[in-house]
């Protein structure tokens, strides 16, 4: 029997601009840039299939469209063109980019979680962070404080950060406790899937195994799906099953993460493979 | 006897963008693994031996050829051309591959390293765990070492905890990639000796070694493979 993908985009696409008879066919472009109308095409023609329990790696150069294809996914831009389908979401049969804000907040809310590069996207900084997930629990139409206050302390302890902390603000964390709070957030109504943009970037070796191990972990013991957008090859070896690589807002290649990185059958590939230190 | 592995016409090069130039790694690999069998595989370094084992594994994507895996999950699947979710499967399941490198998450045990292999094959965390103490024993990896980062470890040690970890799912078909090398004598003995007891009980394997002393009595038959082409030769 055919395994039903948790989440399936079709011909994906977020451009900015609007667009004339050059660009239109996608091959006069100058990196993702129109020379003639200026058309920015953050992402052409995505096609990505995530399955139950998965990591999906993401690699690329800056500007090449992971953060806009994960933010898409999110609601947090408008998709220009393409279709997606949510196992989780009216059996996978709906798509998800034609929903009214509501059912668009209703899929942000219970069926996937973001965790941006810059915690300042994804967490209030002045709210404690224990107001910061229960926004989340709220969101989902939870209102028992008790019930609450458990389900806090719950995916506190599920990251890590000591309860008697939860009345802090975020802005008193590190970047790696930082993260952590949104890793939570985004974990609180048990979505099934966990968008990861950048998680470990910036942070010191030893936090960021923490935020590695707690992903591994993560996957394992809710069975999550998870898309990781990663500059750092290692970690995207470590944790990924399949990879991605993106260039100029398309899919260039795409495998095993260790087929990929070992054995890259694209121009760019080669090259970022062959810049690791 | 029953084939687990058939590869036919293999050939693998790797073409290099930023020097317009191709490298030829192996051509026209052929042989069959029987269930149980053990191959052994000789040649000097650069010969192409390790890409054979991770165009089985996929780790490399087989230019021309097949390599036919009789699966318990999929029956008989090319493996050059397999969905990547079968593969993933298989690696988990069925397939394990040993090397002298350990590759381990940060701040991951001996221990949890094995039970996540355990884990990874479906097993529930209570059966993980003990199926992970008892690879340690069957490894004979020291209790004290268990709950340390091994990264501390020794050549020896992090080689059998690479077994421990390949061997907790029981694979049907161990890909051995030279996990001999920085060994010393007394280390290959024991490997050797707990080779030649998996291969009792019935695993397949393929091996990449460079002390034909080491495989007498361990393998079937030796390939010795020569600026990419194979040779059959006698059991050990």
């Amino acid at each position: 029997m055919m395994e039903q993908p948790v989440l399936e985009v079709k011909n994906l696409t977020v451009r900015y601009g609007r667009t004339c008879e050059y660009c239109r066919n996608g091959s006069r472009l100058v990196k993702n840039t129109c020379p003639h109308c200026k058309t920015v095409w953050a992402c052409n023609d995505i096609n990505v299939t995530l399955y139950e329990g998965e990591i999906l790696g993401i690699v690329g150069e800056s500007g090449s469209g992971k953060s806009t294809l994960m933010k898409s996914l999110y609601f947090d831009f408008p998709v220009t063109e393409g279709k997606g389908y949510l196992r989780d979401f009216e059996d996978g049969r709906t798509d998800i980019f034609g929903q009214s804000l509501q059912q668009k907040k209703y899929i942000k809310n219970h069926v996937m979680g973001m965790v941006y590069q810059n915690p300042m996207l994804g967490l209030r900084m002045d709210y404690s962070s224990a107001g910061n997930i229960a926004e989340k629990l709220i969101a989902a139409g939870r209102r028992n404080y008790a019930g609450m206050n458990e389900r806090v302390g719950e995916l506190l302890d599920a990251v890590e950060i000591l309860q008697s902390r939860k009345k802090e603000p975020p802005k008193n964390f590190s970047g790696g406790m930082q993260q952590r709070v949104q890793i939570s957030k985004a974990l609180a109504n048990n979505p099934a899937i966990l968008l990861l943009d950048e998680v470990t970037t910036g942070l010191d070796l030893s936090v960021q195994a923490k935020v590695l191990e707690l992903i591994r972990r993560i996957r394992q013991e809710f069975h999550i799906s998870i898309m990781l957008v990663s500059h750092d090859l290692a970690v995207i070896r470590m944790l990924s099953d399949r990879t991605i690589v993106m260039l100029d807002g398309k899919i260039i290649e795409q495998g095993l993460t260790d087929q990929i990185l070992d054995d890259p059958q694209q121009p760019y590939t080669q090259q970022l493979v062959h810049s690791l230190l | 006897m029953e084939k687990i592995l058939e590869i036919q016409g293999l050939s693998k090069q790797f073409y290099l963008y930023e020097q317009d130039r191709e490298i030829k790694s192996c051509s026209d690999i052929t042989f069959t693994l029987n269930k149980g069998g053990f191959i052994g595989i000789v040649g000097t370094s650069g010969a192409g031996k390790s890409t054979v084992l991770r165009c089985i594994y996929r780790t490399y994507l087989a230019t021309t050829g097949k390599v036919v895996y009789n699966s318990l999950s999929y029956g008989k699947l090319d493996l050059v051309r397999a969905d990547e979710r079968k593969i993933i499967h298989l690696r988990k399941v069925e397939l394990g591959y040993v090397s002298q490198f350990l590759t381990i998450l940060p701040r991951t045990t001996a221990r949890e390293h094995v039970i996540n292999g355990a884990l990874d094959a479906g097993f529930s965390y209570k059966e993980s765990v003990e199926k992970a103490e008892e690879m340690l024993r069957y490894f004979k990896l020291s209790e004290t070492l268990w709950d340390i980062y091994p990264n501390t470890f020794s050549g020896g040690e992090k080689l059998r905890l690479n077994l421990a970890h390949a061997m907790v799912k029981a694979p049907r078909l161990l890909l051995l990639d030279e996990p001999t090398a920085s060994l010393d004598n007394d280390t290959k003995l024991l490997v050797k000796e707990l080779l030649m007891k998996l291969k009792k009980e019935g695993t397949s394997m393929i091996g990449i070694f460079h002390d034909l002393e080491f495989m007498e009595g361990l393998c079937d038959h030796v390939y010795n493979i020569s600026k990419g082409s194979f040779q059959k030769g006698e059991a050990l």
